[in-house]
C-alpha cells in the first residue's frame, strides 16, 4: 500500500517539479527579457527527473534486498537458538512468522514466542515500509528543490537533460551484456557447486544417468549417477534425425524458391512455410506424443519393427519439421545473396539451371547454408518443448532411433520441475547440464557467425 | 521437344535429354519439399484443429429436481448464507432416485450419479441463489454432464467395444440413451471453457486462469522490454562510437537471439527466484524472464527499422538546428515507429507460445484461483496445454487441443496485426 501511495505521490511531485521549473524560467525570461537557452519543456523535465529519479532508485534497490535484511534482523531476533537452527529448519519458522504476520496459515501449533515474533516481523515491516515512504518523498523534495535552485534563463537544461537521455540510453544498451553476464555467471556458480559434489570427469564421461538422489540418508537407490554421456548421445541422436528430415526438405524448398518459382508462387508459398517456424514448440510437442509417435508405433508393430512408444525418431522427426523454416530461410538467403553475375556467365555457358544450381550457386552459398546448419542444429538441441512432451525420460546409452532416449534439455526440466531446495546435486545437475547447453550453442552460434562473416567478404 | 539440329551429334542430343531429366528431377525434388513441407502443416493443424473444436460444446443433462426446503433451507429464514450450505448433492440424488426406481443397489446408485459433473450439485447452489423462490418447487433444470458421458455423446468415446474396456459400463449406457431418447440431452456452448480456470475435472476445466496468467505474463514483458529495446537499439544504431564496448554489445545481443529459451530459464530461477527472492510461480518472475528473452529481438527489429529511415531525415533536421536527441526523438523514431511495433508484436507472439522458460520458475503449478495481479500464483496458456498433456484423463486431450487452439487464434491475430501494420503504415523510400 505505501509503495503505491510513493509511487503516485513521487509521479505527483515530479509533475508539480515540471510546471514549478516552467513557471520559474518563464517568469524569469519575461522579467530579464532575455531568450532563455533552453525551451521551458527541457528545464521541466530537468526537475522532474531529479525528482523522482533518487527515490525510484532508493525504492527499487529497497523492493530487492527488503525480503533478505527483514530476514536477518528477524534470525537475530529470535536469539541463540534459532541461529543454531539448520537452514531447512530455520527456513519452516520463518516461513511460518511471515504467515502469521499474514494472518495465514501456519504448519504448527502458535506459541506465544512465535506470536511476539510475528508482531515483531509484522512491526518491523511496518516501520521499514513507513521509513521508505518517508525517506522517497524526503529524497524526492529535496531533488526538486535542488534542481528548481538551477532553473534560470542562462541554463543549459537541454544539454544536462540530453546528457541523461543518453546515460539511460546506454544503461539500456548495457541490459543484453548483464543478461548475458547473468546468464554465465548464475550458470557457473551452480555448476561449480555441483562438480564440488561430483567431479567433472565423472559428469562428461560417465556412462550411467541416474539422478535420484536420497532424500533421507538410509533411502535406498540414494547413490544418484550423474554421468551426462547417455544424455548428449540422446541429444545428438535427436537432433541427427531432425537434421536428416530438415536438410533435404529445407534446402530443396529454399533451391527451388529462389532459383525455379515464380514470383507469385514464392510470395504465397514463403509466408505459409513461415508459419511453420511461428508454430508454438508446445504444439508440436502435443503433435509428436499424440499424433506422430503413436502412428510411428502402429507403423512399426505392422511390419514387425518394435517402437517404443517415446521413440527418438518421433520427436527427431517432429524437431525437423520445426526447423526446415530455419534452413529454407537462411539458405534462401545465402542462395539470392549468390551475385547475379555468376548465375548468368553459368547460364551463358550454356548450363542448363539445374547444372548452374549445383555447380555455381550451391557452392557459392555453401558457407551461408553451412552456417544455416549450424543455427539449425543450435536450435535443435536447446529445443525443450518436443522432447519433454515427445522423447523418453530414461536415460539409455543407444543409437537405435526406434528406442527411447532422453536429452539435455528434457532433463534439465525434469530435474528443477517441482519444489527442490537448491543444494541437492539432483538440481544443481541442471544448472550443470546448462553450461554444457550453453557453452555448445554459443560455440555453434559464433562459427555460424564466423562462416557467414568470411562468406559475406568475399563477394563485396 | 529437342530437334537434331545441324552441329548435333546423336550422343550431345542423348546427352541433353539427359540433362533435361536431371533438371526436371530437381525441380521435382524442390516441389516434394515444399509439398511435404505443407502437408505437414496441413496435418499438423488438421490434428489440433480435429480433436479441439468438440471441447467447444459441452454435454447437459436434464432433471426434474424437487428444491425441498428440508434439504436447501432446514432452517427456513432464507438467508444467503444458509441456502448456501444446503445439501444440493442429496437434491440431486433424490431427484435421480425417483426418477429411476428400479435401481437400489449401492453401487448401481453410484454409477447413475456419476453421468453427472462432481459440479452439478454447485450449479443446483447457483440456481437457488439466483432464485430463492424455487425452494419447495420442482424444476427441469439442466445439469453439466461427466467427461464420460460428454466424450460418448461426442463419439470420442467407442461403444461397440467390450464392457471392460469402457469407462461406462451398458447399465450407463442405457441411461444415457434413456436420457436422450426423452429430449433430456443436450450439447451447448461450453462457455466455462473460456472463463474457468484449471479443475481435476475434465468437463470443468477452463483457460480462463491461462489466459489471465498469460495476460499478466505478456503485459510486464511487454512494459519492460518495449522501452528497454528501443532504448538500446537507438543507442547502437543512432549515436554509439564504433569502438570495442559497442561491438561487444553488438555481438552479445546476436549471441543472446540464439541461446536456447530454456536457459533463460535457468537465469530466472537463479536471479529473480534465488538472489532476489521474488516468489516463485508468479507471472512478475514470468515476465522478466520473457522480458529477456524478447529483448534481443526488439533490439534488432528497432535497429533494422532505423536504419531503414535515410539519412536525409537526420541531415535535414540537423540542418535546421535540431540536437542530436531532437533529430531521433523528433523525426528517425516517429518514422521508424511501424517497423518497431512489427517487431515488437512479432516478439511478443514468440513470448505468448514460449513454455520451457516458465516451466523452469515454476509456473507448472495446478492453480484454480485466476490471478489478478502479476504477484497472484498463475500459469500460461501453453504451460496449460503441456499440463493437460500430462493429464491421464480422456476429456483432457480435447481440452488441450481447444487451448491450442486458442493459441494459435491469438498468434494469427498478433502477426496478421503486424503485417498489416508494415503493409499499411511502412513507407518505402
Amino acid at each position: 500500500m505505501q509503495l503505491v501511495i510513493l509511487l503516485i505521490a513521487l509521479g505527483g511531485l515530479a509533475a508539480i517539479g515540471y510546471y514549478l521549473a516552467r513557471r520559474k524560467l518563464l517568469g524569469a525570461a519575461a522579467r530579464e527579457s532575455i531568450r532563455p537557452h533552453s525551451m521551458p519543456g527541457y528545464h521541466g523535465w530537468y526537475v522532474a527527473v531529479w525528482c523522482a529519479l533518487p527515490s525510484a532508485v532508493v525504492l527499487l534497490i529497497w523492493l530487492l534486498f527488503e525480503e533478505r535484511i527483514l530476514e536477518a534482523l528477524l534470525i537475530s531476533s529470535l536469539g541463540p537458538e534459532a541461529a543454531m537452527l539448520s537452514g531447512e529448519m530455520l527456513g519452516l519458522l520463518l516461513n511460518d512468522i511471515r504467515n502469521l504476520a499474514a494472518g495465514d496459515a501456519v504448519s504448527r501449533a502458535a506459541d506465544p514466542a512465535l506470536l511476539a515474533a510475528a508482531e515483531r516481523y509484522g512491526a518491523m515491516r511496518d516501520t521499514a515500509r513507513a521509513a521508505l515512504l518517508g525517506g522517497g518523498l524526503a529524497l524526492a523534495a529535496a531533488g526538486l528543490a535542488w534542481s528548481w535552485h538551477h532553473v534560470a534563463p542562462a541554463f543549459r537544461a537541454r544539454h544536462r537533460v540530453e546528457k541523461m537521455v543518453r546515460f539511460a540510453l546506454i544503461l539500456a544498451s548495457c541490459v543484453a551484456v548483464v543478461t548475458t553476464v547473468g546468464i554465465i555467471l548464475s550458470v557457473l556458480f551452480e555448476s561449480i557447486r555441483f562438480f564440488s559434489i561430483i567431479p567433472v570427469g565423472e559428469f562428461l564421461f560417465g556412462l550411467e544417468w541416474s539422478p535420484q538422489t536420497a532424500i533421507r540418508e538410509d533411502q535406498i537407490g540414494s547413490s544418484g549417477a550423474f554421468g551426462a554421456v547417455p544424455l548428449f548421445t540422446g541429444t545428438l541422436l535427436i537432433t541427427l534425425i531432425a537434421m536428416l528430415v530438415a536438410l533435404p526438405i529445407g534446402l530443396f524448398s529454399a533451391v527451388y524458391m529462389a532459383e525455379f518459382a515464380s514470383p507469385r508462387v514464392r510470395n504465397t508459398v514463403k509466408p505459409i512455410l513461415e508459419i511453420l517456424a511461428g508454430v508454438p514448440t508446445v504444439v508440436y510437442g502435443f503433435f509428436a506424443a499424440l499424433t506422430v509417435a503413436p502412428a510411428l508405433r502402429g507403423f512399426g508393430n505392422s511390419i514387425g519393427l518394435d517402437v517404443a512408444s517415446e521413440s527418438a525418431l518421433a520427436a527427431g522427426a517432429v524437431m525437423g519439421i520445426m526447423i526446415i523454416p530455419f534452413i529454407s530461410s537462411l539458405s534462401d538467403d545465402a542462395i539470392v545473396a549468390v551475385p547475379r553475375s555468376l548465375r548468368e556467365g553459368s547460364l551463358a555457358m550454356g548450363a542448363t539451371r539445374s547444372e548452374t544450381v549445383v555447380k555455381v550457386i550451391l557452392p557459392a552459398a555453401l558457407p551461408g547454408i553451412v552456417a544455416a546448419c549450424l543455427l539449425a542444429v543450435s536450435r535443435a538441441i536447446g529445443e525443450t518443448m518436443i522432447v519433454v512432451m515427445a522423447a523418453g525420460l530414461a536415460a539409455k546409452l543407444t543409437a537405435n532411433p526406434l528406442d527411447a532416449v532422453t536429452t539435455v534439455t528434457a532433463q534439465m526440466v525434469t530435474l528443477l520441475v517441482g519444489d527442490q531446495e537448491f543444494d541437492s546435486a539432483k538440481t544443481l545437475a541442471a544448472f550443470a547440464l546448462g553450461l554444457a547447453l550453453f557453452l555448445a550453442t554459443l560455440a555453434l552460434n559464433v562459427l555460424a557467425l564466423y562462416i557467414a562473416r568470411k562468406y559475406r567478404e568475399q563477394y563485396e | 521437344m529437342i530437334e537434331k539440329g545441324w552441329q548435333t551429334s546423336e550422343r550431345a542430343t542423348r546427352r541433353l535429354k539427359k540433362r533435361y531429366r536431371r533438371e526436371r528431377r530437381l525441380k521435382a525434388a524442390g516441389i516434394l519439399a515444399i509439398g511435404l513441407a505443407l502437408g505437414v502443416l496441413v496435418l499438423l493443424l488438421g490434428s489440433v484443429i480435429s480433436r479441439g473444436y468438440p471441447a467447444f460444446v459441452k454435454t447437459e443433462i436434464a432433471l426434474e429436481i424437487t428444491f425441498d426446503a428440508r434439504l436447501i433451507d432446514p432452517s427456513g429464514s432464507g438467508e444467503a448464507k444458509q441456502l448456501a450450505k444446503g445439501k444440493y448433492g442429496r437434491a440431486l440424488r433424490q431427484a435421480l432416485f425417483a426418477k429411476f426406481p428400479d435401481v437400489v443397489e449401492r453401487a448401481e446408485r453410484r454409477n447413475l450419479t456419476q453421468l453427472f459433473s462432481k459440479a452439478a450439485r454447485f450449479e443446483l447452489r447457483e440456481m437457488i441463489l439466483d432464485q430463492p423462490d424455487w425452494i419447495g418447487t420442482t424444476q427441469r433444470v439442466w445439469l453439466t454432464a461427466a467427461s464420460d458421458v460428454d466424450m460418448l455423446t461426442k463419439g470420442s468415446l467407442p461403444r461397440d467395444v467390450p464392457q471392460a474396456e469402457r469407462r461406462l459400463n451398458d447399465q450407463q449406457l442405457a441411461w444415457v440413451d434413456h436420457f436422450e431418447a426423452a429430449g433430456n440431452l443436450r450439447t451447448v456452448f461450453n462457455g466455462g471453457f473460456f472463463t474457468g480456470s484449471d479443475s481435476r475435472e475434465p468437463e470443468l476445466a477452463g483457460i480462463g486462469g491461462a489466459l489471465a496468467g498469460s495476460f499478466w505474463t505478456l503485459l510486464i514483458t511487454l512494459v519492460l522490454a518495449f522501452p528497454l529495446g528501443v532504448a538500446a537499439a537507438v543507442y547502437l544504431q543512432e549515436f554509439a562510437p564504433k569502438n570495442r564496448l559497442t561491438d561487444f554489445i553488438e555481438v552479445n545481443i546476436n549471441n543472446l537471439a540464439a541461446v536456447p529459451s530454456i536457459v533463460f530459464g535457468l537465469l530466472g530461477l537463479a536471479i529473480f527466484i534465488q538472489l532476489f527472492e521474488l516468489p516463485r510461480s508468479t507471472a512478475i518472475v514470468g515476465g522478466l524472464t520473457l522480458m529477456l528473452m524478447t529483448l534481443p529481438t526488439i533490439i534488432i527489429a528497432t535497429r533494422a527499422a532505423l536504419a531503414a529511415v535515410p539519412p536525409s531525415i537526420r541531415e535535414a533536421a540537423h540542418g535546421v538546428g535540431a540536437s542530436p536527441v531532437q533529430v531521433v526523438s523528433h523525426h528517425v523514431l516517429p518514422l521508424a515507429m511501424p517497423g518497431i511495433m512489427t517487431g515488437t508484436i512479432i516478439g511478443m507472439a514468440r513470448a505468448l507460445g514460449e513454455t520451457a522458460p516458465l516451466l523452469m520458475i515454476g509456473m507448472v503449478a495446478f492453480i484454480v484461483d485466476i490471478p489478478s495481479a502479476p504477484f497472484d500464483s498463475a500459469t500460461a496458456l501453453p504451460v496449460q496445454i503441456f499440463l493437460w498433456a500430462d493429464s491421464p484423463e480422456r476429456g483432457f486431450e480435447e481440452k488441450m487441443s481447444a487451448a491450442i487452439i486458442v493459441l494459435l487464434a491469438f498468434l494469427i491475430i498478433m502477426n496478421a496485426l503486424a503485417v498489416i501494420l508494415r503493409r499499411r503504415f511502412e513507407t518505402r523510400w
